[in-house]
């Protein structure tokens, strides 16, 4: 029940921390220290500047300034000499087109304006699931620091004819000794460049193609290979699925390309459905935070537990080693056996016996989830014929390699062997988009294109492909995989007339190239094929290999990949560095997840200063004889014995400085698995302290710890409880001597809204999974600055959309043994209603308030439950900042939005500080054009990704979101030009467009067909703090967990 | 040439045709992508150029010599039939060519001295009422004092100068008029403070230099050349669009000079512009799309080196104000000409609105919004103008004054 529950934000808050108690009433613990910058009195004294020059100086220079604003600057406008037919100047075109970089794939339109790509979102049609990573891309393409613009040699220019002539050269001669040479790649997935390396490998029969990915699946092929005979991975549709058990598979965020849209498709409350979801797993991820069942376990327990799993399923008995959480797995055994075929298990433990466990225990429930046909190409990295390679390169038996977007040198574990083999090479190409290490080491450096200006294609699933095509011609001197191997294998042809003969041959079967085109995807059969495989798979002895190997007396460290950077191919965006992790909510950084108990006994702390800022203590932390020194962070949730760690951080070659943070976690990578056994943990006392950037305590609730309203499915379901009585209870107050809900009483007179649009925005806190596509779309489509990680340290971020993510622990246990119950209390004091009451009956009954609240309860620190609540301005119809503001510089529009006038503010922040919500952003400094903050607004690369339509806010102004009114504007303007009324869901914010999972939904509540309008008055909706009576137009779902276990 | 006979009908009626059919190929005195056509019919037989101009792919297929021989000496470019022409017509045509053109009517005619008017502010006549109010106002005053003094028992001076001095004492004197001053004054001061302070930044009547002399009198005002055949993007963009040069092509492919006797005044100066000086600016234009005069041959000839020409933007809004042309031009049918002012009569183009958001406003506050026919308005439409009791809604009452319609 959503009363029982109260929510905290940090570690620190359930410790005696007098900090953050203060810091829950106060922002600032102690005094701002003034005199530190206005120093003594005896410096201003013999200070030779006399308060008369002080005065002249102040005088002269506020002249100066404001003559030299008299005079406006000339300004040129410059149009084409021959414009595009399709480009009218100011009005975006948006095309279909396909991400692909080897780690993230995704189908995504594109918004260009004057043919600059500025904005991705999900291509909807095709079903798209998008993260933070997909729609950051779109800044990486003008990253000019980074990306390689011109071929070099040995770290000279060079042109692409001497270099193709020089290369093709070396490559004959190689040729004719038959001497072996390897194209490595990352996963392409790409049909058509498949074709064009196989014609490549024709025209050099010594070359041959590896597929090498950064963060590996391995195992996973591996054991469907030998279960099925395909190197594939399966596919699931967690859409269907009745019951999900996952051992450690993170499969909301990056496992296997990601399953978030058909996993949160599965939880549909109001259709009546949801998927019962156990995780079982060490560090606490996306996945783990949205399941309605958490079991903490390190990873070797993950390992028995699954064959355990298996056992109980099936009735059969492999070896294995009991483990503490047995229990629960016979009861998630019962489960899956009850959901039958619509049960699946998944497991993220890179062992391919693992894997063959949980692909068996699927055969076993005859699982309908799991597709085993139309397969999941996403990964096709194998390792095996990576250490090949690596050893025939030390050992000089290969003599040529040919890299393509893959930075081996950085995440290889044993990158030092393939630095060796390098030197040893004929020939080393590295064909690559950025400037990476690799790239440096090579003999050559050729540059490819980002996908924006590329063509191609994309197969993920079998059966259904996307097409690539350029939204933006070339900016630097680039040129692609597919045109690079057919130039050197003699070709006249380009690519783009290979891929569209390729589809037209192979794929479209008579169809359309360009509506495929238009569309950006096409479904198709004519990959499927028939085979008939006779699994030689021996259970036992796979059971007996697993036990074997999996060591359980160590520290454990699962290796992970962050919601921000993923495999680190993106480590230069700003907008992902600057995205905070879902759960530890720190940015600009990873780090080692320490469970509490581990903490407590190695001695790591992370206190709070009085800035609100985190930091945390050093730990050398070694595996395999590898030493790094990472910094710690105390991660309620993780499993006691086991320590987290993500990879992609800690890169430095042609990184901005600002962005070479983190520490690199490659380097314990070993074998691709992503469980290292027997880790040495210690703590470093001579590093000192780490800062972190991290928003976790910044943004104080003030106390308020009934900010969110759960439910179980149970109760939402059943249609004879009134949710205004029990799971969905709105604030009362009491008002002329009688009980009313909060929301009718009020101050202020009401806005008219009978006419015209009023815009709202739902969201639905059971499908938010937390993934931050919606703040990175913000950031993109807003021109949202980015502050760098001293500022977001002493909160200063700009974000304008942030997701909040509370940890609740239930307060049941302490109310049974109180010596007054809520009722008893409630009669007593008839005058406190609503929420208030419970709030006294706490601190007055229970004596409990702040973190005391939560050391009475038996360590709910060790398994929090977690919702996320995507935050942003509420524009509420009683706006608190509206009434403060001096100067009339915030203002209510009629459609509903709360509207900031910048150039109006003048920069009190009385709004700031009465904003409820903490949602106003203040412009401390300059982002744009300013050395300090030298992101992408400060180069003339980085200003192509602004938005024309938004303006870029100045020093000393108040921010935050718009409901993005240049959108709704845009929209309303387009139905006017039509001459027609604006159709139903057709408006948009930036944030709900970016939403894969449809948690956020905008729309026009004075049109009854809005899908929005539905939902404000849904059972599940509430709004947020509604007894302050704001009345927002932000509008909330119960966030729903399926508590029917069996 | 011009002699007394010449019927001005039909040489008026020729031109009218040959302006339209035939003046993309031909010109009357030179050669351009046909000959020159100026006394064609002292070469040709009547007979003979009409079966031409009617079809002469037939003619020439009818083995006629002279038909054959002019075809191959413009290397076979195929001149367009004009079955739909009758005889009278080509004669009209042909007369045109035989006659010339009519005589222009007076000289050029110069600028009309349009000041563009002040936006806002109170109107002439109010000011003048209020000057006279006060000054009334003052004398009664004064006599009043005057004779307040005097019933006091104080000396009656003689004269017109006795009694002004007389009415300076009194005002000397008098503490609640040196107020009443110094708030007039302050009052006063404060008015044009601000004023002039409001008028930072503001540049109406902004008009640089731009580098090439275009003229939007010859083009908009004299040829009649529709705004939005150039500004295309005004109605479909927040742009108006300064056309691409590839537009100018669309007639500069085939006009490489002006009028003998056309000229433009320009205002910094008073610089004349003549015809060789605007012929240049022409072949500027050319240039930029990539075609060169090439002097042997006498043809402009495509070289592809094509380069930007560079305009000064003469209307500059902030940066923090959003404005969209096609709201405007598409859903309110305004005319270009309520806020560029007479742009048709301008040689140079100069910002004759103050564009500042006061400006804005006051039309916002005044204009009715007429939108019927269009569908999206109906509804909400009818629904204001119930609600203010209204025939027809200001566009300030349909949202149009919200400080988030333009600052996002």
């Amino acid at each position: 029940m959503a009363s029982n529950k109260k929510y905290w934000q940090s570690v620190e808050e359930l410790k005696e921390s007098s900090i953050v108690e203060t810091l829950q009433k106060n922002e600032f613990v102690e005094e701002i220290p003034t005199d530190e910058f206005l120093g003594d009195k005896e410096t201003l004294e013999s200070s030779s500047t006399s308060r008369r020059d002080f005065l002249k100086y102040v005088g002269f220079s506020t002249a100066a300034a404001s003559l030299a604003a008299c005079e406006g600057p000339v300004r040129k406008s410059i149009p084409y000499v021959v414009q595009p037919d399709d480009l009218i100047v100011g009005v975006a075109d948006w095309y279909a087109t396909t991400m692909s970089d080897g780690f993230d794939f995704a189908n995504v339109l594109v918004k260009t304006r004057e043919g600059r790509p500025i904005l991705v979102m999900p291509n909807k049609d095709a079903g798209a699931d998008v993260n933070a990573r997909v729609v950051a891309s779109v800044l990486s393409l003008y990253d000019h620091k980074l990306r390689l613009q011109e071929p070099t040699k040995g770290g000279s220019a060079v042109s692409w004819a001497d270099a193709d002539k020089e290369i093709i050269a070396t490559l004959n001669s190689l040729k004719a000794a038959n001497q072996p040479v390897v194209l490595l790649t990352g996963t392409l997935a790409s049909p058509s460049t498949e074709k064009v390396i196989s014609d490549f490998t024709v025209a050099y029969p010594n070359v041959k193609h590896v597929v090498y990915d950064a963060v590996s699946e391995s195992a996973t092929l591996e054991a469907f290979e030998a279960m099925y005979g395909k190197k594939a991975l399966p596919n699931y549709d967690f859409s269907k699925a009745e019951t999900i058990v996952s051992f450690g598979a993170d499969f909301i965020a990056d496992w296997q390309g990601g399953y978030e849209k058909s996993y949160i498709s599965g939880r549909k409350v109001e259709e009546g459905k949801m998927s019962y979801h156990v995780q079982v797993e060490a560090n606490m991820s996306l996945t783990g935070s949205n399941a309605d069942k958490r079991i903490v376990a390190k990873p070797s327990d993950q390992v028995f537990a699954l064959i355990n799993l298996y056992n109980a399923v099936s009735g059969e008995n492999l070896p294995s080693k009991a483990t503490p959480i047995d229990n629960q797995i016979k009861g998630l055994a019962k489960n899956l056996k009850k959901a039958g075929s619509k049960g699946v298990v998944v497991t993220g433990i890179n062992d391919k016996n693992a894997q063959l466990i949980a692909l068996a225990i699927n055969n076993c429930i005859n699982s309908q989830i799991i597709d085993t046909e139309a397969v999941n190409l996403t990964r096709q990295g194998n390792d095996t014929e990576i250490s090949q390679l690596v050893a025939d390169m030390k050992s000089g038996k290969i003599k040529g390699l040919v890299t393509y977007n893959v930075n081996p040198v950085y995440s290889l574990a044993n990158s030092s062997d393939f630095t060796e083999g390098l030197k040893k090479l004929e020939l080393s190409v590295a064909l690559t988009t950025q400037k990476d290490i690799t790239s440096t080491l090579t003999q050559y450096a050729l540059p490819a294109p980002h996908y924006l200006e590329s063509w191609g294609d994309v197969m993920t699933t079998k059966g259904v492909l996307g097409l690539v095509q350029p939204t933006i011609q070339p900016i630097f001197n680039t040129r692609q995989l597919q045109d690079v191997l057919l130039k050197w294998s003699g070709s006249s042809l380009n690519y783009y007339d290979t891929l569209k003969e390729y589809w037209s041959t192979n794929v479209l079967g008579g169809k359309s190239w360009n509506q495929a085109l238009h569309d950006g995807f096409f479904k198709t059969d004519v990959f499927s094929e028939e085979e008939v495989f006779e699994s030689l798979v021996n259970l036992s002895s796979v059971a007996t290999e697993l036990t074997k190997a999996t060591q359980s007396s160590g520290y454990e460290l699962n290796l992970y990949t962050s919601t921000a950077l993923g495999d680190g191919k993106q480590a230069n965006n700003p907008w992902l560095q600057e995205l905070p992790d879902p759960l530890t909510r720190a940015s600009w950084d990873n780090y080692l997840t320490v469970s509490m108990a581990d903490a407590k006994e190695l001695g790591f702390d992370n206190p709070v200063k009085d800035n609100g800022a985190i930091d945390g203590n050093y730990a050398d932390v070694t595996v395999n004889g590898v030493t790094k020194t990472v910094p710690v962070m105390v991660q309620p949730g993780q499993a006691i014995g086991s320590f987290g760690l993500a990879l992609g951080y800690g890169r430095t070659e042609n990184l901005k400085d600002e962005m070479q943070v983190g520490v690199n976690a490659y380097p314990f990578y070993f074998n691709g698995n992503n469980v290292q056994y027997d880790v040495k943990i210690e703590k470093n006392e001579s590093a000192g302290w780490h800062r972190f950037a991290c928003t976790q305590v910044q943004k104080t609730i003030a106390g308020r710890h009934d900010i969110l309203q759960e439910a179980s499915l149970k109760d939402v379901l059943n249609k004879n409880l009134d949710p205004k009585h029990t799971w969905n209870q709105p604030a009362m107050v009491s008002y002329d001597h009688q009980e009313v809900e909060a929301k009718t009483i009020d101050l202020w007179d009401d806005h008219n809204r009978e006419v015209g649009h009023h815009f709202n925005l739902s969201i639905d806190l059971t499908s938010c999974t937390g993934c931050g596509a919606c703040v990175v779309a913000c950031h993109s489509e807003n021109n949202v600055p980015v502050v760098g990680k001293d500022e977001v340290r002493v909160g200063r971020d700009m974000h304008w959309l942030r997701i909040d993510r509370y940890y609740s622990s239930k307060v049941e246990d302490k109310q049974a043994e109180a010596k007054m119950t809520m009722a008893q209390f409630k009669a007593d004091n008839p005058k406190i209603a609503g929420k208030d009451i419970e709030r006294k009956y706490t601190e007055k009954v229970l004596e409990l308030s702040g973190g005391d609240l939560f050391d009475a309860l038996e360590n709910p620190a060790e398994n929090p439950e977690v919702t996320f609540q995507p935050m942003m301005c509420q524009h509420c119809n009683h706006a608190p900042c509206e009434t403060v503001c001096p100067v009339a510089a915030t203002s209510h529009g009629r459609q509903g939005q709360n509207q900031m006038a910048y150039n109006r503010c003048v920069g009190t922040r009385y709004c700031a500080n009465n904003c409820p919500y903490r949602v106003r952003r203040f412009n401390w400094f300059n982002y744009a054009d300013n050395n300090e903050f030298d992101f992408n607004m400060n180069n003339e690369y980085g200003k192509m990704v602004l938005n024309p339509d938004v303006v870029v806010r100045s020093r000393g102004v108040m921010e935050k979101c718009s409901m993005c009114i240049q959108m709704t504007q845009a929209t309303i303007l387009n139905a006017k030009k039509e001459g027609r009324a604006v159709k139903a869901n057709e408006f948009e914010t930036a944030c709900s467009q970016a939403c894969s999972t449809g948690a956020m939904v905008f729309g026009d509540v004075n049109n009854p067909e809005d899908k929005v309008a539905q939902l404000k008055e849904d059972r599940r909706a509430f709004h947020v703090l509604d007894y302050i009576g704001t009345k927002p137009n932000v509008v909330y779902q119960v966030k729903v967990r399926n508590t029917n276990e069996a | 040439m011009h002699s007394q006979d010449v019927d001005v009908d039909r040489q008026k009626e020729g031109k009218k045709l040959f302006k339209s059919l035939c003046a993309s190929c031909h010109k009357l005195d030179k050669k351009l992508i046909g000959p020159a056509l100026a006394g064609v019919e002292e070469r040709r037989t009547n007979e003979w150029l009409k079966a031409w101009i009617k079809n002469n792919a037939d003619l020439r297929a009818s083995g006629d010599k002279d038909a054959v021989a002019i075809f191959e000496e413009y290397n076979g470019s195929n001149m367009t039939a004009f079955p739909q022409l009758s005889d009278k017509n080509i004669d009209d045509i042909l007369y045109y060519t035989t006659v010339g053109n009519p005589p222009k009517p007076g000289a050029t005619p110069g600028l009309d001295g349009g000041e563009p008017s002040g936006q806002g502010g109170a109107p002439r006549w109010l000011l003048l009422v209020l000057g006279a109010a006060i000054i009334v106002a003052f004398l009664i005053i004064a006599n009043l004092l005057k004779t307040v003094s005097e019933l006091k028992g104080a000396p009656k001076k003689p004269g017109l100068i006795g009694q002004a001095a007389e009415l300076w004492q009194g005002i000397k004197k008098n503490t609640f008029l040196h107020v009443l001053f110094v708030i007039f004054g302050l009052l006063l001061g404060a008015y044009f403070l601000f004023g002039t302070l409001f008028k930072v930044g503001v540049e109406e009547g902004y008009q640089p230099i731009q580098d090439i002399a275009f003229s939007h009198k010859i083009h908009a005002g004299d040829n009649k050349i529709e705004c939005q055949y150039c500004h295309s993007a005004a109605k479909h963009s927040k742009h108006s669009g300064i056309p691409s040069v590839n537009v100018c092509m669309n007639c500069h492919m085939n006009i490489s000079e002006v009028a003998e006797d056309t000229k433009v005044i320009m205002e910094e100066g008073g610089i004349v512009l003549t015809k060789k000086e605007l012929d240049k600016e022409i072949e500027e234009v050319k240039n930029a799309a990539g075609y060169y005069y090439n002097e042997e041959s006498e043809v402009w000839e495509y070289t592809g080196k094509t380069k930007e020409v560079k305009w000064v933007r003469v209307h500059n809004l902030p940066d923090f104000a959003y404005f969209n042309h096609s709201q405007h031009v598409t859903v309110a049918g305004v005319k270009c000409q309520k806020c560029h002012g007479p742009v048709e009569e301008m040689e140079e183009v100069y910002q004759y609105s103050p564009l500042t958001m006061g400006w804005c406003i006051d039309c916002h506050k005044d204009t009715k919004v007429d939108l019927k026919g269009n569908e999206y308005y109906a509804k909400i439409h009818k629904e204001l103008a119930k609600k203010y009791n209204v025939d027809q809604v200001t566009i300030a009452q349909l949202g149009g004054k919200e400080c988030g319609k333009c600052h996002y």
